[in-house]
């Protein structure tokens, strides 16, 4: 889980502006003022790719841009990695300016710090799977030896030994995907850029994949930055959502959050669709109140909607909330269960 | 008939601005040719108004050398060392092992089949006695391709990755390859001196657009995230070029190395007209000048052989699968190839240690060969000599005097058996305007046109034509299919060559290649059209066509002299074996290339097989053989060039004089009006495409 106050990424008033024409003196303006220069440009012919973004990514923390396809996340992520240069606004990594890196700085922060996947795996058709996982630290100068160790270390982590001398169009798209992986992984980097590295795969794969990512991002405990247009998928990995919506963020908070208190009708309309009571916790629906001793055992802050219906299937009337200490913290009606689960909003 | 629909049936309705536009230029032409007396300059462009400017590029170039020539000069030596130490070592290599080395090669690049027929081929190149001749034009070639994939390499590199590049590459490339290719030879001569060097220098300039091309291309094509993943794992812009774009790029810079080969090669064969390095294209060409054909067809056999050895061992290598490419260096250096070439070099050291001279001169038969093939010849020529001038006699007055002079001179008592009086010409004119109206009526405007311009045309002959009446077409003709960039275009194009006094010698370029053009189309697309239908007849034409392809143009002159003898006639034929093949490839794979399902769709709703070729295929296919007669046309003209050997008047031959006395002014301004001829139907032609099959593919 996220270790709160230590930003390792983060950007503020991003703005990313494709087509012809100076525009960086102009990009000031934030908060609806934005809205409207984003239009208007638009109305000029430019593509708004980025629009007055502001996000803070703790250290350690799984976050996740997440919106229609064209809304900006693959921008949003290309600008956070300089992969594309923002237009406007500033990015800092580690608290200190990352715009200003000059291409050598930059090289080198990449070298050391970055690693990323793409939803089209974007492997070397002309390099084996072990040269593939092996590029990064051939490109940082690692000797021979060290580096096909390392190499195939990492080959193995993500299940494919045996086929380090296969090429790329030998393989299945998962495998594809785990060649992918393992080479965003071998040189340890500190955060991890995935572009909807799951977006090309069959479904069940897919699920198949995201377990392999939560147990690598267990091991690791790598800063990630993770682009889906799968709200599911979103809810299950992340530990904070940004949803985006026309180059701009519209929300920015948990999942139990977002599935909660959805900002506008379009992420209503993705809130719609997931899991509620498999994400919605009992903490954000009780009532506090202050801690006594409970007279039995109740409702664990912890536990999901789901388990919490259950369990007062059995029993019936206003719920108690308790502590691991055993005190009780607060109260449900099983009304407000009922009306979590229809989807109405809470506040 | 109501008035409405007669006006919908005329046209006026439909595109009333050209077609009054055509109208306007149709009474131009009259008043012109009415007017003959007293408008002359609208006629013949009056010498007055030429400007000099090839002897301005020649004070120029003049100026240019006295500053460069030390510069020019250490080049052309800096590279003739390599080129003649190359010369010695193929010349001193025994032709065994040369033969083995390239058999080898061969088998390593597709097998077992290749092996054996580049092994055959070599054997006829050692036993016909060209040995020495083909390994001097190998070590031009072994210059030049390095040299030019290198140029390629560095600009397609440019052009793909800056804006400078983007810009000025590409347009250049046109120029290039419309160019004609002796005409790059006359500033080279003058810059680098009279020598072998400047058919390696322009070899490698001439070659180099392919490599270009297929290098921005494959660049191009990789895709970003594969440059993403190398940029973010912290690449340098050399690591990201050389070590992940280039190499994903290779299966399409491979075509480029074929193409380019290729090229080199019919540069050096062409080039070979410099004289003075005893080259296979020398030996060709000095036979023919000495009419000894039989020596002629035997060494032109011998650059077909390398050309086709030559394109199908890079092709191979171009062709392989994903899998081969990636093999590493460790696995080759391993590898029995390793040990069977160092073991070949081994062997002739020993071979030559041991004074064993395996020179090879050709052997007498091969001399009494070409002489027996010299005696059927003059035999053949003797008892059927009657035929062969008929026929060309028939092609001669019946179809290409028309286009020149028109049938108002063309049509005489001794050639055509009447006189074509005045009663006939006024009849001619009243069937011609009657049909346009005709056509008019039923509401095509353009075919009517296009009838008219024709009748004028052919009445007239093109070189004959005033002037102003064919750049009044022309710029109509470039505003209708383009609108004001086309026209623009065009009207520059054609005054430059007005102003530069080349006019008359353009119409005469232009009358040739257009009627061969025209029956190479012709040719080409039927031939398509029949293996498009057949899986037999394509089986037989394919190879064919490919074969032609690969064969320096040169090598097209010796059939058709042989019978022919010199003159516009053998021109023509030359032109169109070699620029028929296009038009024929184009036609095929667009008909091949229709959807099935689309003609499933046709066969249900009943369309019989000649409905279903007229109204499904052959448009859907128009696309792509309209691409065909583009290449048709360009093919054309690279060969009109090279047929001013065989004696044309016209562009060609003011580029061949000026090749002789060096004249670089004469060159550039003859060269470039042909160039300028063939981008404007290039261009034309791309604008049809664009008006008529937008969106269709
Ligand atoms: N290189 C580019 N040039 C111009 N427009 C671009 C470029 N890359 C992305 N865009 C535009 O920016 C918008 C956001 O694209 P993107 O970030 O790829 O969306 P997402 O990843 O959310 O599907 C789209 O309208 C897209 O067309
Ligand atoms: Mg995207």
């Amino acid at each position: 889980m996220a270790d709160s106050g230590d930003i390792t990424l983060a950007c503020a008033q991003l703005w990313k502006v494709f087509g012809e024409g100076d525009l960086a003196g102009g990009l000031g303006a934030s908060g609806a003022e934005a809205a409207a220069l984003a239009d208007s440009l638009r109305a000029e012919g430019h593509i708004v790719g980025c629009c007055d973004i502001d996000i803070e990514i703790k250290r350690g923390e799984f976050f996740v841009l997440m919106g229609l396809s064209g809304s900006g996340k693959s921008t949003l992520l290309r600008c956070l990695s300089r992969l594309t240069e923002p237009t406007a606004g500033r990015l800092t990594l580690d608290g200190e300016d990352f715009l200003n890196a000059g291409p050598k700085a930059l090289m080198d922060i990449r070298r050391r710090k970055m690693g990323m996947v793409f939803q089209h795996f974007g492997l070397f058709p002309h390099m084996t799977v072990l040269d593939n996982v092996a590029f990064p630290l051939k490109v940082q100068g690692v000797g021979n030896g060290e580096r096909e160790n390392r190499a195939r270390q990492m080959v193995s982590l993500v299940g494919l030994e045996g086929r380090e001398a296969a090429y790329p169009h030998q393989l299945s798209g998962g495998q594809k995907q785990r060649v992918g992986i393992a080479r965003s992984l071998a040189v340890d980097p500190e955060i991890w850029f995935l572009d909807e590295p799951f977006s090309a795969l069959d479904p069940l794969i897919r699920w198949q994949m995201q377990s392999e990512l939560l147990r690598l991002q267990n091991l690791f405990h790598k800063t990630v930055v993770f682009v889906t247009h799968d709200f599911i998928e979103a809810v299950r990995l992340a530990d904070r959502i940004a949803i985006m919506k026309d180059g701009r963020v519209v929300q920015i908070g948990t999942p139990e959050d977002i599935v909660l208190n959805p900002a506008d009708a379009y992420v209503s309309e993705f809130v719609k669709e997931a899991p509620r009571t498999k994400i919605i916790k009992v903490s954000q629906l009780m009532e506090p109140v202050e801690g006594d001793d409970a007279a039995e055992q109740g409702l664990d802050p912890g536990m999901t909607l789901e388990d919490a219906l259950t369990w007062s299937a059995e029993r019936g009337g206003t719920l108690s909330v308790t502590d691991t200490a055993g005190r009780t913290i607060g109260r449900i009606v099983p009304e407000r269960l009922s009306a979590a689960l229809s989807g109405a909003r809470l506040d | 008939m109501t008035s409405a629909e007669l006006t919908r049936r005329i046209g006026f309705a439909t595109a009333p601005p050209a077609a009054l536009a055509w109208l306007c230029v149709l009474i131009f032409a009259g008043v012109v040719t009415f007017a003959k007396t007293s408008l002359p300059w609208l006629q013949i462009y009056p010498a007055s108004g030429v400007i000099p400017l090839a002897d301005w590029v020649n004070a120029a170039i003049d100026a240019l050398v006295s500053v460069v020539e030390p510069v020019t000069r250490g080049i052309a030596l800096l590279l003739e060392w390599p080129m003649l130490g190359l010369r010695d070592l193929l010349q001193w290599t025994p032709w065994p092992i040369a033969l083995l080395a390239v058999a080898l090669l061969a088998f390593h690049a597709a097998g077992l089949r290749l092996a054996l027929l580049c092994g055959v081929a070599l054997v006829y190149i050692a036993l016909a006695g060209f040995w020495h001749q083909a390994m001097n034009t190998m070590a031009l070639v072994g210059i030049a391709v390095p040299l030019s994939l290198t140029i390629g390499l560095a600009a397609g590199i440019w052009a793909q990755r800056t804006k400078i590049g983007a810009g000025i590459v590409p347009p250049t490339l046109d120029m290039m390859q419309t160019m004609p290719t002796f005409a790059y030879l006359i500033p080279l001569l003058v810059l680098f001196g009279f020598g072998p060097v400047v058919g390696l220098i322009a070899s490698a300039i001439y070659a180099c657009p392919p490599m270009v091309r297929n290098v921005r291309l494959g660049l191009t094509r990789v895709p970003s995230e594969i440059a993403e993943a190398a940029r973010i794992s912290g690449s340098s812009r050399y690591q990201q070029l050389f070590w992940v774009e280039l190499p994903a790029a290779m299966a399409q810079i491979k075509v480029g190395i074929n193409q380019t080969i290729m090229a080199a090669l019919s540069m050096v064969i062409i080039a070979s007209v410099i004289g003075g390095f005893d080259d296979i294209g020398w030996e060709v060409l000095s036979t023919m000048r000495k009419a000894r054909f039989g020596e002629s067809l035997l060494s032109g056999a011998v650059i077909v052989i390398l050309a086709v050895v030559m394109d199908r061992i890079s092709a191979a290598y171009a062709g392989r699968g994903r899998a081969q490419v990636g093999t590493t260096a460790k696995s080759w250096q391993l590898s029995p190839w390793t040990w069977a070439t160092a073991g070949l070099v081994a062997f002739c050291l020993l071979l030559k240690a041991l004074g064993l001279d395996l020179a090879i001169d050709g052997p007498a038969w091969a001399h009494e060969f070409a002489a027996w093939i010299n005696t059927q010849l003059d035999g053949f020529v003797a008892s059927s000599g009657q035929l062969l001038t008929d026929l060309k006699n028939a092609a001669f007055y019946y179809y290409l005097l028309p286009i020149r002079i028109g049938f108002s001179q063309a049509i005489l008592p001794f050639t055509w058996g009447f006189t074509f009086t005045a009663e006939m010409q006024w009849g001619y004119w009243i069937a011609l305007v009657l049909l346009t109206g005709l056509l008019i009526l039923r509401g095509r405007w353009r075919s009517g046109g296009a009838l008219m311009v024709a009748g004028y045309l052919l009445f007239f002959g093109l070189t004959a034509l005033p002037w102003a009446v064919f750049f009044a077409w022309a710029l109509l003709l470039a505003w209708q299919l383009g609108g004001c960039r086309l026209l623009l275009f065009v009207g520059g194009a054609l005054a430059f060559i007005l102003v530069t006094g080349m006019w008359e010698r353009a119409m005469l370029s232009l009358y040739l290649c257009g009627a061969a053009v025209a029956m190479s189309f012709v040719l080409g697309a039927s031939l398509g059209v029949w293996a498009a239908a057949s899986g037999r007849v394509s089986a037989v034409l394919r190879p064919i066509a490919d074969t032609f392809q690969t064969i320096p143009l040169f090598v097209f002159l010796i059939p058709v002299l042989m019978f022919f003898q010199v003159g516009e006639f053998t021109a023509l034929l030359a032109i169109i074996a070699y620029a028929f093949v296009p038009a024929l490839r184009y036609t095929e794979n667009g008909l091949r290339q229709v959807s099935p399902q689309l003609i499933e769709v046709a066969v249900e709703q009943g369309c019989t097989k000649s409905q279903i070729f007229w109204q499904v295929k052959l448009p859907l296919a128009m696309p792509a053989i309209l691409v065909g007669l583009n290449q048709t046309i360009l093919y054309g003209f690279a060969m009109l060039v090279i047929a001013a050997l065989v004696g044309t008047t016209g562009l060609g031959q003011q580029i061949f004089l000026a090749l002789g006395a060096a004249d670089t002014g004469l060159g550039l301004t003859a060269g470039l009006s042909m160039a300028l001829l063939a981008m404007i139907a290039d261009r034309m032609l791309q604008a049809i495409a664009r008006q008529r099959f937008e969106g269709m593919q």
